[in-house]
């Protein structure tokens, strides 16, 4: 986005005249704008995606009535969802009730802001972006229980508490293994870890050593949990708890909470390729200006490697939906604090070790010579 | 200790083997088995069914010979038969043949009791008979026009035989 916004500084006459801090600010809506155009659709799709997979995979067909093989399902149910009647329960406490699902959507559409597309296409490049991503993703939790409160209901309350215990207890083996690709990298930025990787996967941190794969599947487990997940959704667990937090919403509210989870989905995904997959690295070395490409070309190869990996990884986590069953909230405990933590640890501390001995090589560097 | 490592392996084998099984779902090798009725099936819904399932009845005036045995047969009473007899003609005429379909169970009984061959009255295969006005169901298999021909057809019927007999 800065890089945009330099370039517009820079090039168009007009903005000279206008203080270049405005210029920023403006540019910095449009950037916001234009992240929610790509989020709410992608988020809607992904419901319908969602829904003919799981279909497939149950021997079934799944929506394919609205329009060709269904695609527009999501934007019908999209219109319903807005249509419907907005019911705030007389006991609920109405300020908190309203504000909760702000707080969900916004908490998991913050972390875009950092979020990498492709080489230049970032909205903020922070340099602390890892640890942003995790700071206001943690807001989705306060959003849950808020909701699970003031809806003033047993089932919605013990939906919000189980999230909180659950997110609470899954943040920290996630950031125990997200530590170790820092260990590996020495940055928190987005941009710098994946330049720190290769196009090819013998370059990325999921195959730098022993320790990264295992951390990569301590994250991308824990991740899933976060997102209150199937098998990780006791939160809205539909035999126990109705739906859990969002059991008394409806309408246009319901419609944040799922839109939010499914943001959440592709964020975790991204995270996940951004710190493991190598990112936007195009499998190919495009040589800007000789063979006449120009800059965004290769923009454009970042994005859509980076797009294809995310939703692969979208789909892993579809895939496990649909296979795996729900876990109790002791067995939920158990592996978390049980296994996903000392794993996580020993992930660390194991990739402390290889730096000790082999610097950041990785395995592939060492078996080459 | 050992418990522990062991537990997850299992975790771990159990998943993939469970992904396996989805995965294989989820590629076109597995065909869907959704029937999606009524309106995009290969063929009518109707037409696979088995040759002696008991639907809608059916009914034939031109081989009833209105006994109304069918009428008194069915438990529910839905046959209301109308029958007259016609000056110079043996046996009756029916005048209304009407069967109740939303009483109808299906049972087939009236079909059994029908004594001419082939059969005045016979179960379809069709089932469709969704409709949201209840009158809809009944089935009238006489009207004014099929009673008259029904007349003149027990009239001929009678010149026959009459013509026979004096030859005779
Ligand atoms: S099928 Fe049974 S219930 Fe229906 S009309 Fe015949 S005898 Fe009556
Ligand atoms: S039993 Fe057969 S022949 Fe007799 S009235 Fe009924 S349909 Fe006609």
């Amino acid at each position: 986005m800065r890089y945009f916004a330099d370039w517009i500084i820079e090039n168009l006459e007009f903005t000279r005249a206008i203080p270049s801090e405005y210029v920023y600010l403006i540019i910095m809506v449009v950037g916001g704008l234009l992240l929610l155009l790509f989020v709410v659709p992608m988020a809607g799709a992904l419901t319908f995606v969602e829904r003919r997979v799981a279909g497939k995979m149950q021997s079934r067909i799944g929506p394919n009535r609205v329009g060709p093989q269904g695609i527009f399902q999501f934007v019908a149910d999209g219109v319903k969802l807005i249509l419907k009647e907005d019911i705030i329960p007389t006991a609920a406490d109405r300020r908190l009730f309203k504000l909760a699902p702000y707080i969900v959507f916004v908490g998991s559409f913050l972390t875009f802001a950092a979020l990498p597309f492709s080489q230049k296409l970032i909205a903020a490049d922070l340099n602390i972006g890892i640890l942003y991503i995790f700071a206001v993703s943690s807001m989705v939790v306060v959003g849950i229980i808020m909701s699970g409160w003031a809806s003033n209901n047993n089932l919605s309350l013990l939906g919000g508490m189980r999230s909180a215990a659950q997110i609470i207890s899954y943040e920290v083996p996630q950031i125990l293994s997200v530590l170790a690709v820092i260990l590996l990298t020495g940055t928190l930025g987005m941009q710098g870890t994946i330049k720190a990787q290769g196009w090819a996967p013998q370059h990325w941190f999921l195959f730098h050593n022993p320790f990264a794969f295992i951390a990569f599947f301590v994250f991308f487990i824990s991740a899933v949990a976060e997102c209150n997940r199937i098998p990780f959704d006791i939160p809205e667990a539909e035999s126990e708890l109705v739906s859990g937090y969002n059991t008394e919403y409806s309408g246009f509210r319901f419609g944040l909470f799922f839109l939010a989870e499914f943001a959440n989905v592709y964020v975790i995904s991204a995270v996940a390729v951004t710190l493991f997959l190598g990112g936007w690295n195009t499998p190919f070395y495009l040589p800007t200006g000789i063979w006449g490409l120009l800059p965004s070309a290769v923009n454009l190869a970042g994005l859509i490697t980076f797009l294809i990996k995310t939703f692969v990884l979208v789909f892993v986590c579809m895939w496990l939906r649909w296979t795996l069953p729900r876990l109790r909230v002791d067995q939920l405990m158990t592996v978390g604090w049980k296994y996903m933590v000392p794993i996580a640890f020993f992930n660390l501390v194991g990739t402390a070790v290889w730096m000790l001995v082999w610097g950041d090589k990785s395995i592939a560097a060492l078996l080459g010579g | 200790m050992r418990r522990y490592f062991l537990n997850i392996w299992e975790a771990i084998s159990t998943i993939a083997k469970g992904m396996g099984v989805t995965l294989v779902h989820f590629t076109p090798a597995r065909k869907s088995i959704t029937i999606q009725y009524p309106d995009r099936t290969p063929v009518p819904v109707v037409e696979t069914l088995p040759e002696r399932s008991r639907g809608m009845l059916t009914f034939d005036p031109d081989v009833c010979d209105a006994c109304s045995m069918c009428a008194m047969t069915c438990p529910i009473d839905c046959i209301s038969i109308d029958r007259e007899r016609v000056e110079g003609a043996k046996g009756f005429v029916l005048k209304r043949f009407d069967i109740d379909m939303a009483k109808c169970m299906y049972c087939g009984l009236c079909t059994e009791a029908c004594p001419v061959k082939p059969k005045g009255l016979e179960h379809t295969r069709e089932f469709e008979g969704a409709t949201d006005r209840m009158e809809d169901l009944i089935l009238e298999f006489i009207d004014e026009k099929k009673h008259r021909e029904l007349v003149e057809k027990a009239l001929k019927k009678a010149e026959k035989l009459k013509a026979a007999q004096n030859e005779e």
